[in-house]
């Protein structure tokens, strides 16, 4: 099998300062007569401050950005095994829908009655998002997975709040979790209580009732945990964790590996954040803009943030509000656009197919875990789903995960999630997710071969890795010491 | 299913390497208990063409698209150049993680670094970050920044004239680091905050936000609440939420902002009925290491050559975990890549021009409404692009009326402020033509009868 | 075996404290400095705070990771050391000499004496390193 391997062709460019050259411009506005229109605003509220943007002309701009955008890989090159990340094929009817201009030029403040389309957009994904995930009602407002932690663990606080239980201050988290969970957490004042991971991956229940009391508000877990590995005691845990009167937030990250085979509100989940940006395909956009989505089950309804949309007798849709809400946590209502596009995915794998999605993306990870397992360590031998984590142990020459990472550069792919989960020394966390098919897959599995060879027998050529990229390692101590966030535009440069 | 490669022939053979002989067994670490054995209740799957058909006749539904309107209130229509969304669609970008392989992210490290850098220079700061969620989570977590450095202090100072949801959200978010919020009101007169309630502004307040033009559309006077601010050595915030008024407003940097926040979504990004739009987040020197999020530094690489990398990161959740200065983990990348490609395009002439012609309009309307109809404006401090319009019968009822004329004519102010209910918030920008200024004039008129 | 300075106590998160005339001196050791990586940001207290022993008022910071300084002595601090704002580099190269970190006028003398003497310390590391 031949992995696709790289070869550059690629034209420098430049800061887009650089091309800056006065006199030109990549707008084109009415002419009209301006003067004396800034004698509305009084002097002393102008701007005297100068404005250093570039003048350039749209094909100057066309060009800076076409010509960066070639120095990224992304999924629609190729494989982008990101653990915990689920980077997934990203549909283009998708893209196309959520463009229709009476959505995407649609005012947030428009009465609702001329917005019924979008309304119902959000109300259906209100209810699918609920019946896939098993609970009560869901909350669409969060821009992110960790602003959903945010909102559930905010739930959870508003609950307790207001039944008096103000004794619990802490909460539960393992120590293969996200680090947005803990973050997440003291965000609401709670004490964040590290759980050990026991021999296999996987929370003790003997630990964990030794860390419940009366002064637990909630254990946060992943399910498949960072590991891939089912929690398969998640019964126990969840009933123990109730019965000490605490509440349990499912980390949704990994909810691909679930769909439509099992659902986390049947397992005693009592709140859980869905990643629309991972497990429902709508792109990750260098960083953002995500979507997670909050779904509860009944008993929490009330704590969810504003607002939501509910339908009228008379069958339309209006948004509405809890006055036992945790508050607003956000402008408006949600990413919009990325929920659209999650409910078109949806919507074209529907009842039918949905489960399809968990079922390749468990079967591709551990056909890797399988083809590979005798050539790199597997960091515990428990069974995995949806991802399987490998580390540096027994490399020869000092080859480390970061080396394998970059190696896998120059064979074409991108490399996996390294270094997470923390519990796993010189992890290397693959996710091939559903959308790949075996040709690609033994194409990796090859280049990951290699590596292993060429580490032996060739250590120069992994350790310096990449070698064929536009720009080799970088100086990241430099980056830290010495931090330059902008590029001095200005001739004195008084920043 | 056209995203699902694999075959039956495939599966059988990953199967027999992996050594089971069914998918299903794959799923045995799950209880049986908990193991769905009916399909979820969700619609039939749809083709492409049903899809189509599907979204055209939901799209419909939105008939407020169509209509001329006059809303602002947090979210601003402006023209975007068409080359915007087109590179937006390079799917190298869109299609791209978080940039956390340097070497194979150049594109989006680059993009977002110049990003930073045209808004810091927007804001006249010396730092931004590489984008928020939205304008309302950036003052709220500029609003918790300020906490941990003023640990000290009890009390945050807001001006009321701030968006109620950013209002809100702040709200939310420091539910458990400050002891009170304190608003500052607005002189009823002038729309702006009164300077006689600056002096609630004293020794023990973190931090004083202010939103600039204001939510009644009116420019506050920073200088003053900046000095009293400074006077009692608390953080600066003010907080822009339509930042192309920044080509001709005094910047937070010339106000003395410690902390400047603010909205990306005017620049050259749609409405999106709400999101996603770009939280911008800028601060002084001094408090770079404080910020939250993601931050891109240029660097060297190992052969020396220029390149970029995400830096500071031993600030973050995924180092720092609970003692991280935010949880934030994904931003809003893609659309901080539109602000950028926005603020490049149009240069300092072009963000000028439309700044000016959205004064241009706002005055123009303004006066042929006092002239020509029963209608008042609100507030006399000055405005940018929207301003509050007084009606003669209740807001709400004069927009339905208005409605029927086919024209949104802006947000009723009771929907936030139930006593300000002859109040309407109406905002224009340069994509309105004079003939549509001139029909919401004749509109106004034959609902509300001509001037007095 | 790793040689640590006679004239300093240690303590387990691996400061050193340093007793001058009326003030103590807190650094860390080579071992935390070797361990730790390239530091590029030290976040020092300022002059006048208030430091209780176990309090974390001093963050050390690479490009990976994030070190709290475990305040080792209760006080006040009295000095610090500014140079590290521009040569945070200097916490790994010189960790007992240039590269301390701040000073605090103690109250508590049993603080003091309650650390680790260098033979303690040296054998404490010995039993980390096995």
């Amino acid at each position: 099998m031949k992995y696709p391997g790289i070869t550059d062709l690629k034209m420098a460019e430049g800061l887009i300062f650089e091309r800056s050259h006065a006199g030109r411009q990549a707008y084109s506005l009415p002419e009209e007569n301006l003067e004396g229109v800034l004698d509305a605003i009084p002097a002393n509220m102008r701007r005297t401050a100068v404005l250093p943007l570039p003048e350039v002309s749209e094909g100057d701009v066309v060009r800076h950005y076409t010509i960066l955008s070639t120095y990224n890989f992304s999924i629609d090159h190729g494989f982008y095994p990101l653990g915990s990340c689920t980077m997934k094929y990203n549909p283009k009817i998708n893209e196309e829908i959520a463009r229709i201009s009476s959505f995407s030029q649609l005012h947030p403040e428009m009465p609702t009655h001329l917005s019924q389309g979008a309304l119902k957009v959000m109300y259906d994904m209100q209810n699918m998002l609920s019946e896939i995930g098993g609970f009560a009602a869901t909350t669409l407002n969060p821009a992110a997975g960790a602003h959903g932690e945010y909102v559930g663990i905010g739930v959870i606080r508003k609950y307790f709040d207001e039944k008096g239980d103000t004794k619990r201050t802490k909460v539960i988290i393992p120590d293969s979790a996200h680090g947005t969970n803990p973050a997440s957490t003291t965000l609401h004042g709670y004490d964040v209580i590290l759980l050990e991971s026991d021999e296999h991956g996987k929370i003790s229940l003997d630990t964990l009732r030794e860390k419940l009391d009366d002064t637990v508000a909630g254990i946060m877990l992943t399910n498949p945990n960072t590991l891939g590995v089912f929690e398969s005691d998640i019964l126990e845990i969840t009933k123990m964790v109730h019965e000490a009167g605490a509440l349990v937030y499912g980390d949704g990250a990994n909810m691909n590996a679930l769909l439509g085979k099992a659902r986390p509100g049947d397992m005693g989940i009592d709140v859980m954040h869905y990643n629309l940006h991972k497990t429902f395909s709508t792109p990750h956009g260098g960083g953002g803009p995500g979507s997670g989505p909050v779904g509860v089950v009944e008993k929490l309804i009330p704590y969810l943030p504003n607002p939501f949309v509910a339908k009228k007798d008379d069958d339309t849709f209006v948004f509405a509000a809890s006055d036992r809400s945790m508050g607003m946590v956000r402008s408006f209502y949600g990413n919009f656009a990325v929920i659209l596009r999650a409910y078109v995915y949806i919507l074209e794998y529907g009842n039918q197919h949905l489960k399809e999605i968990a079922e390749n993306a468990v079967l591709n990870a551990n056909y890797i875990k399988a083809a590979l397992k005798d050539t790199y360590h597997v960091a515990y031998e428990s069974d995995t789903l949806h991802e399987v984590v490998f580390n540096d142990q027994d490399m020869p020459n000092h080859v480390t995960t970061l080396d394998i990472a970059k190696a896998l550069i120059d064979r074409g792919f991108h490399p996996p999630t390294i270094y997470f989960p923390l519990i796993v020394h010189g992890a290397l966390m693959v996710e091939p997710t559903e959308t790949e098919s075996k040709e690609t897959m033994d194409a990796f599995i090859d280049a990951m071969k290699d590596i292993r060879k060429q580490a032996e027998v060739n250590p120069e050529n992994i350790l310096n890795a990449p070698l064929k990229t536009r720009v080799a390692r970088p100086d990241e101590t430099l980056a830290a010491r010495k931090p330059v966030l902008t590029h001095c535009t200005t001739d004195f440069c008084e920043r | 299913m056209r995203y699902l490669p694999i075959t039956p022939e495939d599966r059988k053979a990953m199967l027999d390497k992996i050594g089971v002989a069914s998918v299903e067994e794959l799923f045995n670490s799950i209880p049986a208990d908990v193991k769905l054995t009916k399909k979820l209740n969700l619609p039939d799957a749809m083709s492409e063409p049903e899809l189509r058909r599907y979204f055209a006749a939901l799209a419909k539904e939105n008939s407020g698209s169509e209509m001329l309107t006059f809303l602002g209130a947090g979210a601003y229509r402006h023209t975007s150049p068409a080359h915007i969304d087109q590179l937006l669609l390079r799917s190298e970008f869109y299609t791209a993680y978080t940039p956390y392989q340097p070497e194979v992210s150049q594109g989006t490290l680059q993009s977002i670094f110049e990003f930073q850098t045209m808004v810091a220079d927007l804001f006249d700061m010396h730092a931004s970050n590489a984008s928020m969620y939205d304008g309302a989570t950036a003052a709220a977590e500029a609003a918790l920044m300020a906490t941990k450095i003023k640990k000290k202090r009890d009390k945050l100072v807001i001006a009321s004239s701030m968006h109620p949801q950013y209002i809100e959200t702040i709200r939310t978010y420091t539910a458990h680091f400050v002891k009170e919020i304190v608003l500052l009101e607005i002189d009823p007169k002038t729309g702006m905050t009164s300077t006689d309630e600056l002096a609630k502004i004293d020794e023990q307040t973190i931090a004083v936000m202010f939103q600039y033009p204001n939510f009644f559309g009116v420019i506050e006077d920073g200088k003053a609440i900046s000095e009293k601010t400074k006077e009692m050595k608390a953080l600066l915030i003010p907080v822009v939420i339509e930042t192309t008024a920044l080509a001709i407003l005094q910047a937070p940097g010339e106000l003395g902002a410690d902390i400047a926040v603010g909205e990306g979504q005017p620049l050259g990004i749609p409405v999106n009925f709400g999101g996603p739009g770009v939280g911008l987040f800028t601060a002084s020197e001094k408090l770079v290491r404080k910020m939250p999020g993601r931050l891109i530094g240029e660097t060297k690489d190992k052969n020396g050559n220029d390149c970029f990398v995400l830096t500071l990161a031993a600030r973050e959740q995924h180092i720092k975990r609970e003692k991280a200065t935010s949880n934030i983990c994904s931003n809003q990348g893609l659309m901080a890549l539109a602000a950028g490609i926005y603020l490049a395009s149009m240069g300092p002439k072009g963000l000028e021009k439309v700044a000016l012609m959205n004064v241009r309009r706002a005055e123009k309307l303004k006066k042929m409404l006092v002239e020509q109809t029963n209608c008042e404006i609100a507030f006399s401090g000055p405005t940018y692009n929207e301003f509050s319009l007084m009606t003669p019968i209740k807001a709400s009822e004069f927009a339905k009326k208005m409605e029927e004329k086919g024209i949104v004519a802006g947000l009723p102010i009771d929907k936030y402020y139930p006593a300000l209910d002859n109040t309407l918030l109406v905002t224009v920008s340069e994509l309105h033509t004079d003939e549509e200024l001139e029909n919401f004039v004749s509109a106004t008129k034959e609902i509300t009868g001509g001037a007095k | 075996m790793t040689k640590f300075p006679e004239n300093l106590k240690y303590a387990k998160s691996h400061e050193w404290v340093q007793k001058l005339d009326d003030r103590f001196r807190v650094g860390v050791s080579t071992f935390a400095a070797g361990s730790m990586g390239d530091v590029t940001f030290v976040e020092l207290p300022e002059v006048e705070d208030d430091v209780d022993a176990e309090d974390s008022p001093c963050v050390i910071e690479t490009v990976k990771s994030s070190e709290d300084i475990i305040n080792p002595i209760t006080g006040t601090v009295a000095a610090i050391n500014g140079e590290l704002e521009d040569t945070p580099e200097t916490v790994n190269s010189d960790c007992y000499g240039d590269g301390w970190l701040y000073e605090v006028k103690g109250t508590d003398a049993s603080e003091y004496d309650a650390l680790m003497t260098p033979e303690e310390y040296t054998k404490y590391v010995a039993s980390l390193e096995d």
